[in-house]
């Protein structure tokens, strides 16, 4: 059943996958952010109570919930890669952490912009605020742990490790907080059957989490594959492919 | 069984045998608790209020300098190496090593806990709070920090790595320990923290010997 699987085990094939997903995952979030970022900032009607500064919601929004989705995905690929013994996982993780340590900053650098109007202060010990930041804490953790390896090989297990041990704290660090202190507000638009949010402010901030995540997910391919690149430099697929001078277009 | 014994006898003998090095972080934690009062006034409502925090961050410091050696000398002289060669258990070895590390570095710790304690002005209900956390916790941090010392035990920048990797971990053991020391305090009963703790040290002795194992070869590559 997972056969097809199997090629992408082969770094070169996923290299040539990733080169084709890449142009399906930039245009369309191109677009998406486009119609979804003017939608939102521009045309939206503002909101009753927090006026025009509620707007920071269209990128707020995306960007926390990708930064726990990609945290997820690394975590995925750290389980597949230690369980199957598959390296391009690792190189996976390696070519993700840093996107999503980068949605992560920009949840936390556009919470704290908004909570200065609406709560007075830029920070406060809150739970989610709390957890958000040690989501960055161990997102820059598998960023410096992989790095300081020189064999990259033991570096992919090593992150694949901690990455999993991240997961599982994942959900005891958001409770433990949780039930420390809170000021954030509930969840908005996961209800789907009811949601507390008007829908012609709910389609722009839909538009641009799926192009959030678009933008997300070519990072990650153009990472992935200048990843495979540096690693098998040495490989004769690889070297056919910088001398044939097609880097770029594919 | 057997393996668990005799590693444990080994490596209880080698850190008796070498002891200039292990009363060093009992030392640190209680210099920097002493910092503390210099730092912010020695004000005793002012120091109850802070004290069973500064106690635990403290401890999560200490524990993290002394860790970082648990693996490194059997790494730099190829015992360890030796060890993942013997067809015993080796995640049963993993947990007799920081079974040891835990008994020889945390457990003075424990022992100078009152003088800490009295340092800082607790309560008698909250030193005895806070002692019931420390036996259940500081395992839990020793267990888990080996995961992440057995992976770095090959490289030689340990030190701020091992922080990086370790203290966001250990964050959510430092909410519900200073929160139950806090409960306590209140005069609130704090078995419900003391509960979540003891559930996440058994959650740890089961899994991580395994993690530790697994880590363990990653190093030797």
């Amino acid at each position: 059943m997972w056969k097809w699987l199997h090629p992408y085990a082969k770094t070169e094939e996923t290299y040539v996958l990733c080169g084709r997903l890449y142009p399906w995952f930039l245009w369309p979030a191109i677009a998406l952010l486009a119609v979804g970022t003017v939608w939102g900032l521009a045309f939206a009607p503002a909101d009753y109570q927090q006026g025009d500064s509620f707007r920071i919601i269209y990128i707020h929004v995306p960007g926390a919930m990708l930064s726990m989705g990609l945290y997820a995905g690394m975590a995925i690929l750290g389980f597949i890669g230690l369980v199957w013994q598959i390296r391009t996982c690792y190189m996976g993780i390696a070519a993700i952490a840093p996107v999503g340590a980068m949605m992560t900053f920009i949840a936390l650098f556009t919470g704290a912009v908004w909570g200065k109007p609406m709560w007075g202060t830029w920070w406060v010990w809150d739970a989610r605020l709390t957890s958000e930041l040690i989501l960055l804490f161990l997102y820059l953790g598998v960023i410096a742990l992989y790095g300081a390896f020189d064999d990259k090989i033991q570096a992919g297990k090593a992150v694949a490790v901690m990455s999993l041990v991240g997961v599982i704290n994942l959900p005891i660090i958001h409770y433990s907080v949780y039930w420390w202190n809170t000021l954030h507000q509930g969840a908005t638009i996961s209800k789907f059957d009811n949601p507390s949010i008007s829908s012609d402010m709910l389609w722009p901030l839909l538009l641009n989490i799926l192009g959030f995540g678009l933008v997300a997910g070519a990072l990650a391919c153009r990472r992935l594959q200048n990843e495979i690149l540096t690693r098998e430099m040495r490989r004769p697929w690889a070297q056919t492919l910088l001398l044939s001078n097609e880097t770029g277009a594919k | 069984m057997t393996v668990f014994w005799s590693v444990f006898r080994r490596d209880w003998l080698l850190a008796f045998r070498q002891n200039a090095e292990f009363l060093q972080p009992v030392l640190f934690c209680l210099l920097v608790v002493t910092m503390f009062p210099l730092g912010i006034g020695p004000s005793p409502a002012t120091l109850q209020k802070v004290g069973p925090g500064i106690i635990w961050v403290a401890a999560l410091l200490s524990s993290l300098l002394a860790l970082e050696k648990l693996f490194k000398q059997d790494f730099l002289d190829g015992s360890l190496e030796q060890l993942v060669l013997t067809p015993g258990s080796l995640p049963m070895l993993a947990l007799a090593k920081v079974l040891v590390h835990w008994l020889v570095s945390t457990l003075p710790l424990l022992i100078l806990s009152p003088v800490l304690a009295l340092f800082l002005n607790l309560t008698w209900d909250m030193y005895w709070a806070l002692l019931c956390t420390l036996v259940l916790g500081t395992p839990l941090m020793s267990l888990i920090g080996a995961i992440a010392v057995a992976l770095t035990a090959g490289l030689n920048k340990g030190g701020t790595l091992l922080g990086l990797l370790l203290l966001p971990v250990y964050i959510p053991l430092l909410i519900f320990a200073t929160s139950a020391v806090e409960s306590a305090s209140l005069g609130i009963p704090f078995t419900g923290q003391l509960a979540i703790i003891g559930a996440m040290l058994l959650f740890a002795i089961a899994l991580t010997p395994y993690a530790v194992a697994y880590a363990i070869k990653v190093s030797q590559n």
